[in-house]
């Protein structure tokens, strides 16, 4: 289920201007990754590089490799809605589609990946999936209900439910909790605690307790000055980052110094 | 509450010389100054003057209409005849409300979906360098005055429809309504046509517009769950922008109710419906108005009149079907 990704040497642009420089790192399989940083440091540049959603944006460019065990996701052949069905996502603020019901929105990523499927099955993956992101319970009286109807911590949770049904490889996660009260935030920490044991997990996050509390490993990201690319200064085990850093710009940043 | 009335009490102590209605008082209310009162009386007159002329001209056209219907010999709804200037008056409106309605489905039936193709293709596929010329070209198609069109109707798209009639006739002909039977394409398919292209600008235009403005992060949702270019259309784009869609075609669908010269130009009217569509003949409500207003007498105009308020009738009903529609939808949209 969970693969390991390898990245090395890769760099983005959006049109001429380089926004990371080649980063090369290593994120273990059935571990949380989190990417901390100061805004623009390009880590949710590099999240995107990790699914080929970077190259959606028009001038978008990558150059570099990522193996997700022996495959190049940027190889010669390669499709990028194929990565992207191996690789999901979950995105900074909740984006259910709003025309479907909850049930269509768990549905939606089997529908397109599977194509035909028989209903009972279907009905399985979703109350699998629902209840893989400790939804179910609050939703299986309304699941012909519109999925916008939720609340934004409800909605984010069936976001995840939506990218799990498809059984991805990687699940990556953009700032997930960022437009979420503390409550729905705890509840989204306690699921990705729990979606470790099935997926390779990476989170950027603008919150450092957040990071402490769910990553296994810490990649810190900065940049020299604006305009500038971002790069990667470090990872390691997050308990290290966040006592004994071995660059000082990361206790630095961490300990509120700058950024 | 007892915050609000304790300072409505308190209030005309506090201002002891303020008599009501006196600048004081006003002042509180809000608008006092000149130019406030200047605008306001211009903004209500117009409003006012807007609903006056409305309710003359529909006045002026009810009892023109009735004067012809009270001495009209035939039944207004179900005669195939137009002979509103003879005496008596036989008239009917069965004909012309036939061939509109019939033009203007063909003409929908064929735009809306190549103008919702065109539509997604400029705001989904193409190239931005193309993207925004071929907006530009669809646009000042809309500019095109109709009798242009009519004009290209009349002296090429009926010598050549030909060919396509033929070939109707010889996979639908059985249908009877596609039989054709070797006359000038002066007929109701080809008006429809000829609609269809004259409402392929606004209908894509206006989905166009409604396309750009789906969600990002809808179509992120999407393509991150791995759709394809396709599939984020079907996903994000078409449901955001389906009532648009619906608004964009009413709009086309209202020109092709009322479309004149075109259809009068390349239509040779007759007041008959014909077993099929393809056989010349037929009239609208817009064209049967153009061709026969100069020679009609008093009853004739206000035969013509009543045949006038029918289209308006319809166009409403269009347009209120349409938001019916619209506001059906709404739970599932933003």
């Amino acid at each position: 289920m969970a693969k390991r990704i390898d990245v090395s040497g890769l760099s983005a642009y959006y049109g001429t201007h380089k926004a990371i420089d080649d980063i090369s790192m290593t994120v273990e399989p059935r571990s949380v990754t989190a990417f901390i940083g100061p805004s623009g440091c390009g880590k949710s540049t590099f999240l995107r590089t990790l699914n080929r959603m970077h190259e959606v944006t028009p001038g978008g460019r990558v150059e570099g490799k990522v193996m997700l065990d022996d495959e190049n996701l940027y190889g010669a052949g390669v499709d990028p809605v194929s990565v992207r069905r191996t690789v999901g996502m979950v995105f900074q603020r909740p984006n259910p589609f709003p025309t479907m019901s909850i049930y269509e929105n768990v549905a939606a990523g089997i529908r397109l990946n599977g194509g035909r499927i028989r209903k009972a099955e279907l009905d399985d993956v979703v109350e699998k999936s629902l209840q893989g992101a400790n939804l179910w319970k609050e939703v299986k009286d309304r699941l012909n209900k519109p999925g916008a109807g939720l609340s934004g911590g409800q909605q984010q949770r069936l976001c995840i439910a939506r990218a799990i049904a498809v059984e991805p490889q990687v699940l990556l996660m953009d700032e997930p909790c960022s437009a979420l009260d503390p409550i729905s935030t705890l509840a989204i920490e306690d699921l990705i605690g729990e979606l470790k044991e099935r997926f390779t997990i990476v989170i950027v996050t603008h919150n450092m307790q957040q990071a402490a509390r769910v990553s296994d490993r810490t990649a810190f990201f900065n940049l020299a000055g604006v305009g500038q690319p971002g790069k990667l200064v470090e990872i390691d085990e997050t308990a290290r980052i966040f006592s004994n850093p071995s660059v000082q710009a990361t206790e630095d940043y961490i300990s509120g110094r700058f950024g | 509450m007892d915050i609000t009335s304790s300072t409505a009490d308190s209030s005309p102590p506090a201002r002891p010389g303020a008599k009501p209605g006196s600048k004081a008082a006003n002042a509180a209310k809000g608008a006092t100054r000149p130019g406030d009162r200047i605008f306001l009386a211009l903004s209500r007159g117009s409003g006012l003057l807007l609903l006056v002329i409305m309710a003359a001209i529909a006045a002026f056209l009810a009892v023109r209409a009735t004067n012809a219907l009270s001495h009209n010999e035939g039944n207004f709804f179900t005669t195939f005849e137009w002979s509103a200037n003879a005496t008596p008056p036989v008239f009917g409106i069965a004909v012309l409300a036939f061939g509109t309605i019939v033009s203007s489905l063909i003409a929908m039936i064929i735009a809306v979906p190549v103008a919702i193709g065109v539509a997604l293709f400029i705001s989904h596929y193409a190239p931005r360098r193309l993207a925004a010329p071929l907006a530009y070209v669809i646009d000042l198609l809309a500019a095109v005055p109709s009798i242009v069109y009519g004009l290209w109707g009349a002296l090429f798209l009926v010598p050549h429809l030909g060919g396509l009639y033929s070939w109707m006739n010889d996979y639908l002909g059985w249908t009877g309504v596609f039989a054709y039977h070797d006359g000038a394409a002066r007929s109701l398919f080809t008006i429809g046509i000829l609609l269809a292209i004259m409402i392929l600008p606004i209908v894509t235009s206006v989905s166009r517009e409604v396309f750009l403005q789906a969600p990002k992060m809808h179509e992120e949702a999407a393509l991150a769950l791995g759709a394809t270019r396709w599939e984020v259309i079907r996903m994000a784009v078409l449901p955001f922008g389906r009532s648009g869609v619906i608004s964009a075609s009413m709009l086309g669908l209202g020109r092709a109710l009322g479309e004149t010269m075109a259809v009068a130009t390349v239509l040779s009217p007759s007041f008959t419906i014909g077993k099929s569509l393809l056989d010349p003949g037929g009239g609208t409500f817009a064209q049967n108005i153009a061709s026969s207003f100069k020679e009609s007498g008093e009853i004739g105009k206000d035969a013509l009149i009543a045949s006038g308020l029918v289209l308006f009738v319809l166009t409403l009903l269009v347009n209120g079907a349409a938001r019916l529609i619209i506001a059906r939808r709404k739970e599932y949209s933003e």
